[in-house]
């Protein structure tokens, strides 16, 4: 049951073949006895029994949508009204959130069943998910690998069949990564596409929060739910939300693929690079037609990225204080006291390296030469990306520079950890949709295909993504043990 | 670009940050890492660069005035450190 | 002390009359509950995002309108960055590089001359909440009502050269947004507040002195005693060979005096960038043209107006334009009594508004609405009663509900003005008073006055006094 499409369970459940609360069980016990995975922070038994319960109403009075009655699970980044909403971080962990994200809202609205919450880096600041205050989850490709991040532990979820589906966020490649790391498709949509009401910020001009699923198909049906404009959030686009389903069959015949040959320089992994070159291959087939184009200031989204996320989140952080909810120190002796020990006792070492690194780059002095300038190579990458995507309907590269790496492998070297990213990152400066989709393995580790799309279209994106889904069955693999 | 200990003890005041002496220097050492990352930066002719906030350039939109937001103060209350009297208790605020 | 300038420049803190805050849908309404208007966003919980009141942007626009300043197309948010318990995201949400309003400026008067004061700009920012101190156990305690409370900071030019030329600008200026409708101006509950930049300088000096900001001085009384004060120890300071050092002090008034904010002290580096939970405000030409429609006139363009209009003098004009209210209520009452406007503007700014300074209460609140104070002047006109028997009426219509009409012929108020009857009792009284008559007669013009008061005394005041004068003069005359 573990594997079946969403397609295909709300089938089921309207056939009779099982129950919202039977499926909702089934991986209840899988979650359970995959535990090791460490995929979840909290597990919600009871509420999600309660809402299957009540699914399966709505299904026998035919209230039902393709959502209704699903187990779905949630980056713990997702506020959820009376369920303990830690973002990965002992700040939170005894954060019982007193609303609800409007993304929760939304899939409660359409009936989905939350199984629980799921483990992230602390505050969505890291690539492996080591970062969680939590512990790191593991990749269940490669219990010794790490499953990506900063959404590692709903990649793990998906991948490992502990959940239909998951959400996650993405600021810096945090759904990308991870559903490349363990072979599952994410998108991260268009900035603004998706309401941030309620999603804890890290960076709030990058963060988007998307799909994590099995299939294109599953990525459109969660999607759907996911995306609309939001009166709470002043960032959120007023424009239709088209019907994603509806768009996955149109033909790919005289579609152009741009491939930069920034993504497929120095530093790509060879192994990833053959997989990625195949999957542009199969695309061919299917009538698209390839041409090289160039983001010539691509080198340069590493360091714009850390400057204006570190930025942003050195103040999204400072709510964090120890006053209204969170973490307090014991016996503050002042004011300052109760700031720095709350603070410092409660926030994990890539948390605080990123603040100070905020700090800075705003302090007096130095907001020209890191913020502004920052900003500025910030436009430069974004006009990149418009100019290519005048010349190609869509741009194809990899997601990762290689495979999914060990469990303390990288941990201590942060640089290097952040020039994993490369591929990544620039696509949240520019604020553009982007997908990761199995495409094959190396060293017997999943690689994804990194397919980047222009503003809001998803639906072109999903489309494509789902056509090559149908002629490869690289997203279908279920990884040894958890078959 | 190197940064000092004393540099990364004034940034983790402004930041209200407590680290352990102990860890002092691996975080001078990460944060002068970090630096000469995004030095590179400078390379780059930016003059005449329109600086871009925001991947949404478009204008803020407005809300109604209109209250619709009640008092939830228990609720919100509930999971503060510490209340009293409907307040939130800090140490004593000196002016 | 006659060897120094004073500079001053005022940063005052308005806050915006809107039902809801600048970025969530919870009230701004004055002494509820602690907390209790405190929501989600205002106290900064983690996710919540904040979406801008289009009123308060239109207030700050109609205030820029106001003192011909330049209204920023695209102004913008930016975080500023401190930690405070009563500021619960650790950064105010604010107005740094690209305030909505722009260079405008306010004309006073001091000592019957009119000085230009530049304001430099005016932007919108959320309030801070607040910290209590009595003792709970030796904290302190936070309210978060106040937090998120739109404000509209007026920053001025240093172009003050006296306290009393502060304290003249912060006059004016609150007159305007209490006239705007934008503020209800309330000093006590804080709705205005005022810091102060004061600096000294050797007459002739070009260069400014190191100023000091005085946080704190919440009433007009405060503002020039505090002002004073500081500028005494300044001159002091240098006077006995000392500096002054750029700070912040708090006024404080029941010590009088002010003295150094150890806390704010630090280095203040707020990082401020822009908020990017919220995109640049955009104001559009047609939103600038509506606002501008709205526009009420003028205090300045009003007052001309009542002078040539109504023929009214300068401190009748200046007084019934102090606020639009009473303006109003001076024009709805020229228009339905059909008197005299002189007439209504004397009643209005003598006994209507002597009635209301003494019971403390605003002209909207006044117990006798326009169409009744209309209806009282106009038996005035029509010499149905006598300007002092209307004072006695005014005195009955304030305090019950009655029209001047049922008070007049309830009371028998009624003026006589006939002829016949006065002339009787006219008679009556010579009879009575020979000698006075003889006197009169004699060239004794002030015996005219003793006749005027007894025949009124028997008329009970209700003779009409014109027709008084004249039958008596020709009675006497013989």
């Amino acid at each position: 049951m573990h594997t079946k499409t969403i397609i295909e369970l709300a089938q089921g459940l309207r056939a009779g073949d099982f129950s919202s609360v039977e499926l909702t069980q089934t991986f209840l016990n899988r979650i359970k006895q995959y535990d090791t995975l460490n995929a979840y922070i909290t597990v919600t038994e009871d509420l999600a029994l309660q809402t299957a319960q009540a699914a399966d109403l709505k299904l026998a009075t035919g209230e039902a949508n393709l959502l209704t009655g699903i187990p779905i699970a949630q980056k713990d980044i997702f506020c959820t009204q009376g369920v303990k909403t830690s973002c990965g971080s002992k700040m939170l962990d005894n954060f019982l959130a007193p609303y609800n994200a409007t993304v929760i809202e939304k899939f409660n609205t359409a009936g989905a069943v939350m199984l629980g919450k799921l483990n992230m880096d602390e505050f969505a600041m890291g690539s492996s998910n080591e970062n969680s205050y939590y512990g790191a989850v593991k990749n269940p490709w490669d219990l010794n690998a790490v499953p990506g991040g900063s959404s590692g532990g709903s990649a793990a979820a998906v991948a490992a069949g502990l959940a239909v589906c998951a959400t996650g966020t993405d600021t810096g490649g945090s759904i990308r990564q991870p559903a490349s790391h363990c072979g599952i498709t994410g998108l991260k949509p268009t900035y603004g596409r998706v309401s941030r009401y309620g999603m804890i910020a890290y960076a709030s001009s990058l963060d988007q929060g998307g799909p994590m699923t099995r299939s294109a198909e599953d990525a459109a049906i969660v999607l759907q739910a996911m995306a609309g404009f939001d009166p709470k959030d002043s960032t959120s686009v007023d424009c239709a939300v088209p019907d994603y389903l509806a768009g996955l069959n149109t033909s790919l015949q005289g579609l152009s693929i741009g491939l930069p040959k920034e993504f497929f320089g120095e530093g790509l992994a060879p192994d990833v690079a053959a997989v990625i070159e195949a999957a542009i291959k199969e695309y061919q087939k299917l009538g698209a037609i390839i041409k090289e184009i160039s983001i010539p200031n691509l080198n340069l989204a590493i360091p714009a990225y850390y400057v204006i996320a570190s930025a942003e989140c050195s103040a999204n952080l400072s709510r964090f204080d120890g006053v209204r909810f969170g973490y307090r120190c014991k016996d503050p002796v002042d004011l300052t006291d109760l700031y720095v020990r709350s603070r410092g006792e409660a926030f994990g070492k890539e948390v605080k390296r990123r603040i100070l690194m905020g700090t800075y780059a705003l302090s007096a002095g130095y907001y020209d030469a890191y913020y502004l300038k920052a900003q500025k190579v910030r436009r430069l990458i974004a006009e990149d990306f418009k100019r290519a995507l005048q010349e190609v309907d869509v741009i194809m590269g990899p997601v990762a520079p290689s495979v999914a790496f060990g469990i303390g492998e990288k941990i201590n070297n942060p640089i290097e950890m952040y020039l994993s990213d490369i591929y990544t990152i620039a696509i949240n400066l520019a604020g553009l949709p982007a997908m990761s989709v199995p495409a094959g393995f190396a060293q017997h580790k999943p690689v994804g295909l990194h397919i980047i799309g222009n503003y809001f279209a998803e639906q072109r994106l999903l489309n494509i993504a789902h056509q090559y889904q149908k002629i490869t069955d690289w997203h279908q693999k279920s990884p040894k043990g958890f078959e | 670009m190197s940064l000092t200990a004393s540099d990364v003890k004034k940034i983790a005041h402004l930041a209200r940050l407590g680290i352990d002496e102990l860890d002092i220097e691996a975080y001078t050492h990460d944060l002068s890492g970090m630096l000469n990352l995004m030095v590179q930066m400078s390379d780059l002719n930016t003059d005449g660069i329109e600086p871009m906030a925001h991947p949404m350039e478009q204008g803020q939109r407005l809300r109604t005035d209109e209250v619709t937001e009640r008092d939830q103060h228990k609720q919100f209350q509930a999971i503060a450190p510490q209340v009293d009297s409907g307040l939130y208790l800090v140490p004593k605020v000196i002016e | 002390m006659e060897n120094w300038e004073v500079v001053i420049g005022l940063e005052i803190h308005t806050q915006l009359a809107t039902k809801s805050k600048i970025f969530s849908g919870a009230a701004t309404a004055y002494g509820a509950a602690p907390n209790s208007q405190a929501c989600a966003v205002d106290l900064g919980f983690p996710g919540v995002l904040p979406v801008l009141n289009q009123e308060a942007v239109r207030m700050a626009v109609i205030f820029g309108m106001a003192i011909e300043a330049h209204i920023a197309p695209y102004s913008v948010f930016a975080r500023k960055n401190y930690f405070y318990p009563d500021l619960p995201k650790g950064y105010q949400i604010s107005q740094m590089d690209l305030p909505i309003v722009g260079i405008g400026h306010l004309d006073i008067d001091v000592d019957g001359e009119t000085k230009r004061i530049g304001i430099t700009r005016a932007h919108l920012e959320e309030d801070a909440g607040k910290s209590l101190h009595e003792n709970f156990q030796g904290l302190s305690g936070i309210d978060l009502n106040r937090a998120g409370t739109p404000l509209l900071e007026i920053v001025s030019e240093p172009d003050m050269r006296s306290a009393k030329e502060a304290v003249a600008y912060m006059r004016k200026l609150h007159e305007l947004v209490r006239y705007l409708g934008i503020c209800d101006g309330n000093m006590q509950e804080g709705s205005f507040r005022c810091d102060a930049n004061v600096s000294v300088r050797p007459k002739g000096q070009a260069e400014f002195g190191t100023r000091a900001e005085i946080k704190n001085i919440n009433s007009f009384k405060f503002v020039e005693k505090a002002i004073n004060h500081e500028v005494e120890r300044q001159i002091e300071l240098i006077e006995s060979g000392g500096r002054v050092v750029q700070e912040t002090r708090l006024y404080d008034s029941v010590k009088d005096e002010t003295r150094s904010m150890r806390s704010k002290e630090e280095a203040n580096d707020y990082r401020y960038f822009p908020d990017p939970d919220l995109l640049p405000v955009i104001i559009s030409e047609e939103f600038k043209a509506q606002i501008k429609a709205q526009l009420p006139e003028l205090p300045v363009a009003k007052k001309q107006r009542f002078k040539e209009v109504y023929g009214l003098d300068e401190d009748n004009a200046t007084q019934l334009t102090s606020s639009r209210p009473l303006a109003d209520y001076f024009e709805a009452t020229v228009a339905a009594s059909g008197c005299d406007a002189k007439l209504c503007a004397n009643w209005i700014t003598g006994d209507l508004s002597a009635a209301l300074n003494k019971a403390g209460l605003e002209i909207s609140d006044s117990p006798v609405n326009y169409p009744r104070l209309a209806g009282l002047l106009a038996r005035i006109s029509d010499e149905t009663i006598s300007g002092k028997i209307a004072k006695q009426v005014f005195e009955e219509m304030w305090q019950h509900p009655v029209s001047a009409d049922d008070v007049i012929n309830a009371k028998g108020l009624r003026q006589i003005s006939d002829s016949g009857a006065i002339e009787s009792i006219i008679d009556g009284i010579m009879a009575a008073n020979m000698d006075q008559v003889e006197q009169y007669r004699s060239g004794k013009d002030k015996v005219f006055g003793f006749f005027v008061g007894q025949v009124m005394r028997e008329m009970q005041g209700k003779a009409n006094p014109a027709e008084v004068n004249k039958r008596l003069m020709a009675k006497l005359k013989g």
